[in-house]
């Protein structure tokens, strides 16, 4: 990074937010300032980028991410993503995202109608998102996902159009790249594991990168990620 | 239960209980005062058949902050660290409502945690059901693991361990075990030592009271499970997670900031445990306005709010110049506060209720319950069990059939199944998850890893329980040394059939005394634990199963020593010696039918020298692996290092023992290790000096599983055969 500056990455928690703590610690690991953000607040505190993090805000009941979409951060979240700032929605934060339509498609409940964790494999679809700015189509990451309900799935028209206009971001694949079978540990459509919007600066995935920047607790395939998010926020903001 | 009976025996005091409560009181108790005595006299919370026994455990130890007696134990890591940790069983519920049972199980144990001022960080379940070819262990042991994933998933803390065990003994009555792990700067504990005043306010926060789980101890956890259980059900707590999870961090926050001078979980018996207990500590009386207590039916009577089991509650201590800060910060996290009463001069619990005394006790005669020394015998079989010993019987099972009989048993196969239920990584910490022989769990901020492993040693504690019980600890602070943690001290979760029967009483106190030994031995003292008798449904009770959880600690986690092979050209070696001991084995059970014979002879002094051994190896990075020999004998220790590592192995088992021995045989304190090839000699040195026989077996690499002289096969055969067999035994 050219600029010393730091990317001031936040976070927002809501009543039953998980990884939040986890999302501000792998930001300080790579390099970025992490911002607590807080549901009831109408303040992004002068951000550069947004993470809404996992867990189960509002204790997941009605549906996973409906309630939090109503929080009063979300309006800001909109108006920010909508300005054309980076936003990352992982697992719950990316239900969020969806209920709240700033992503397409939306996510229910495992095929196998269990809770998954485990370490999965994932392709890289396209360098046009704020995770993968700086990743190119094919790269393979590891990561891990943890969710009861991450099986994206979407209309015939809308799963068209968004496999047409190159919105899957990361699909599940084996070590290997191949899509498909025993990979995909949630049934979801064309086996999507995170999507963007048109204009390409919203993304939400159901895996966790935040928990794979540490070498000592498993796989490093969130660092690519979150070097892309500071790399191409800093671009951004240096640009403007 | 008829309804003729006395009320004092509809709620399950005797009469000889009625007429202590009597003579305490100076006159006949009321209704109310009737129902608050029953619970918190109930076994469950009174330890009344086991505290003569618990009082023959160590509880002392350089690094005990907290022993038994308060929520939690706490354990001094060093830095200012203390680890807060503690078992408990909600067996009971679990087998009248499995997935609530479970979970509120877990939300009942963090409580505990953070009514010490500790942020829970590890969650463990050691859970025992009945053979898997039957519908309704299958339904109990799917809803159990479900359960415990749906509260432990949504409340941000890792569930990284754990074990599961199958045996017809757990059909009527699963045991259902929780234990959870946390740490908090010592100097922040809130233990019972804080200065606690008179006047002081007695606030409830967390979720409203409702008519869920009255009398859940003395009608669940104090009883047998007889035909109607299902009749039992509105006394099965009802758990809310997400609750759960804004208590845990509004709990923090006031202890964190100071706000509280006493916190006190709503467990068992409600708020007349919560409140009683509170004051006796303090020395002080309490007067508790039930009309204060927010309801979430407005129908409720005195006793009900007074015993109510309502999950998600918890109960402050504080100052009265506090308590604007207090309400503040829980109702930033969405909770409501009230204060339901003060801290009085005296000693009695007074409770009012629309302006009438309904309660009017002393505090500490509800806490100090009545104390039984119950009758003990020895059960007539277990000398037959034991002389029925199947080391010599004649094997017919060609060695590779029974391979991979005993690692496709449930017992030993893989519980991928179980935990990828659960979200093992959360918090960022978990630097060995589910799978090995102990989790490792960082704390953060630090170098420092706990090293955690629950055990109980089911068919050993059948056929000797005071032999079983040593085992259970001797096998959870081997798993704890494998990793190359020092274990530091125990929590445990004792669950037992019916006391009253003088079998059970003899099985439980062979059970402690075993413990005891093996603490005593290893330096691991008990900080805390549960009792749970009244497993049995007819005469059938549970097998004598003590669940030892161990904490350990390594300074510096980087130095782990994990169970999987690390790659080719490593020479595998055994550490300890194998006899012949297939007594209470896996190979007995799964190949012979055999249930029967003398568990595994256990030198507490050998175990101990061989947990010092792999504690230096792992300091000196002197291992690739380390891993335990215990269910299914050298066999299965090699094969799940293999699996592990994906990475083979060829080995020629030592001495001139039949192949079933060499391969099966359970003898205690033995390990299975590898080195690289250019550290043998010093790691043969390290043994010697150690005192522990060293015996190289062979060499890791390729894809092969070869036992010279017996079998061969393929480590993706074996790898097969250990993953598939839970799913394909719940696919029916």
């Amino acid at each position: 990074m050219s600029d010393d500056r730091r990317p001031r990455i936040g976070v927002v928690t809501f009543p039953g937010s998980l990884d939040d703590r986890d999302a501000l610690r792998a930001v300080r690991v790579m390099g970025g300032e992490g911002v607590e953000l807080w549901h009831a607040d109408r303040d992004l505190r002068g951000v550069d980028a947004v993470i809404l993090p996992g867990g189960f805000s509002y204790g997941d009941y009605l549906r996973c991410g409906a309630i939090a979409r109503f929080a009063p951060i979300m309006d800001e979240v909109r108006g920010f993503a909508e300005a054309g700032g980076s936003v990352v929605g992982i697992c719950n934060g990316f239900q969020i995202l969806c209920e709240a339509g700033l992503l397409p498609g939306a996510l229910i409940r495992n095929r196998q109608l269990r809770f998954v964790c485990r370490w999965v494999d994932v392709r890289v679809e396209t360098s046009v998102s704020p995770l993968s700015a700086d990743l190119v189509a094919g790269e393979i990451l590891r990561v891990p996902v943890k969710h009861g309900e991450g099986q994206f799935v979407a209309s015939a028209g809308d799963l068209d159009r968004i496999e047409r206009d190159g919105l899957v971001v990361f699909r599940y694949c084996s070590p290997e790249g191949a899509t498909g079978g025993p990979h995909n540990p949630n049934g979801a459509s064309n086996a999507i594991a995170g999507v963007r919007n048109e204009a390409g600066n919203v993304v939400g995935l159901m895996p966790h990168p935040e928990h794979a920047v540490d070498p000592d607790v498993g796989a490093t395939g969130g660092q690519p990620m979150f070097a892309s998010l500071l790399s191409s926020t800093l671009a951004r903001v240096s640009a403007a | 239960m008829s309804t003729s009976e006395p009320l004092h025996r509809q709620l399950g005091l005797t009469d000889d209980e009625l007429w202590s409560i009597r003579s305490t009181l100076g006159r006949d108790p009321n209704r109310d005062e009737l129902a608050m005595y029953a619970v918190m006299w109930s076994e469950h919370c009174s330890y009344k058949s086991s505290k003569v026994h618990l009082r023959g455990l160590p509880v002392e130890g350089r690094s005990v902050l907290v022993g038994p007696g308060q929520d939690a134990g706490a354990v001094d890591v060093g830095d200012g660290i203390a680890v807060v940790f503690k078992l408990e069983s909600h067996s009971h519920p679990s087998a009248v409502e499995p997935y609530q049972g479970a979970a509120t199980g877990v939300g009942g144990i963090v409580r505990d945690v953070i009514s010490m001022g500790a942020r829970p960080i590890a969650l463990l379940d050691p859970l025992r059901f009945g053979p898997l070819d039957q519908e309704r262990n299958r339904w109990l042991f799917e809803g159990v693991v479900a359960g415990i994933g749906g509260y432990g998933n949504c409340i941000g803390v890792p569930t990284v361990g754990g074990e599961v065990q199958f045996a017809p003994a757990h059909t009527a009555n699963p045991t259902v075990n929780v234990m959870c792990v946390g740490v908090a700067p010592s100097e922040r504990l809130v233990t019972s030592d804080r200065e606690v005043h008179e006047g002081s306010l007695l606030v409830l926060f967390g979720a409203a009271t409702g008519r869920d789980g009255i009398g859940g101890v003395s009608v669940l956890a104090s009883s047998t499970l007889e035909d109607g259980a299902g009749e039992r059900r509105p006394s099965v707590q009802i758990g809310d997670p997400f609750a759960g999870k804004l208590l845990i961090e509004a709990s923090l926050e006031l202890v964190e900031r100071d706000l509280v001078e006493g916190l006190q979980d709503l467990g068992g018996a409600g708020i007349t445990c919560a409140a009683s207990e509170s004051a006796s500590r303090a020395g002080l009386g309490a007067e508790i306005d039930l009309g204060a207590v927010p309801l979430r039916q407005p129908d409720l009577e005195a006793f009900e709010i007074l015993t109510s089991e309502s999950q998600e509650r918890m109960l402050a201590i504080v100052h009265p110049d506090r308590l604007g800060d207090v309400g503040a910060a829980c109702e930033r996290w969405g909770l409501s506060t009230a204060v339901i009463g003060r801290l009085v001069r005296g000693g009695g619990l007074r409770a009012t209720f629309g302006g009438a005394v309904v309660a009017d006790v002393p505090a500490r005669s509800l806490a100090d319950g009545p104390v039984y020394t119950r009758p003990m015998v020895a059960p007539a079989e277990a000398e037959d069990a034991i002389a029925d010993d199947p080391t010599f019987a004649t094997v017919t099972t060609p060695p590779d059939e029974a391979f991979l009989a005993v690692l496709g048993s449930p017992n030993v196969a893989s519980k991928r199944w179980v935990w990828e239920q659960y979200d093992s990584i959360v918090q960022g910490g978990t630097v060995m998850p589910p799978g090995a022989d102990a989790a490792l769990v960082r704390i953060e901020g630090t170098l420092k890893a706990l090293a955690l492993s629950t055990d109980g040693k089911g068919r050993f504690g059948a056929l000797d329980p005071y032999l079983g019980a040593a085992h259970s600890v001797a096998e959870a602070a081997r798993n704890v040394a494998c990793a190359g943690a020092t274990p530091l001290a125990i929590t445990n979760c004792l669950n037992f059939g019916n006391p009253e029967r003088p079998e059970v009483m003899w099985q439980f106190a062979q059970s402690v005394r075993g413990i005891a030994d093996a603490c005593r031995a290893f330096e691991t003292p008990v900080t805390g634990g549960n009792v749970s008798f009244y497993n049995e449904s007819g005469s059938s009770a549970i097998w004598p199963t003590p669940v030892i959880g161990m904490l350990g600690l390594i300074e510096d986690h980087r130095l782990a020593v994990r169970g999987g092979f690390t790659g080719n050209g490593c020479w595998i070696y055994l550490f300890g010696e194998t006899f012949a001991e297939l007594g209470g084995s896996e190979f007995a059970e799964v190949v012979l039918g055999s249930l029967t014979g003398r568990p595994p002879a256990l030198d507490l002094e050998r175990e101990r020298r061989l947990h010092r051994l792999l504690i230096g190896a792992a300091r000196t990075d002197l291992l690739e692996s380390a891993h335990d020999c215990a269910e299914g004998g050298i066999a299965i220790a090699l094969a799940e290092s293999a699996i592990a590592g994906g990475v083979g192995f060829a080995v020629t088992l030592p001495g001139d023992q039949p192949g079933h021995v060499g391969l099966f045989s359970e003898s205690a304190s033995r390990a299975v290790v590898s080195v690289a090839p250019e550290r043998a000699t010093e790691l043969e040195d390290a043994a010697a000096k150690a005192g522990v026989p060293i015996t190289r077996l062979g060499e890791t690499g390729g894809p092969g599983v070869v036992f010279d002289g017996l079998f061969e096969t393929t480590v993706a055969e074996i790898a097969a055969a250990y993953e598939d067999a839970i799913p394909k035994l719940l696919a029916g």
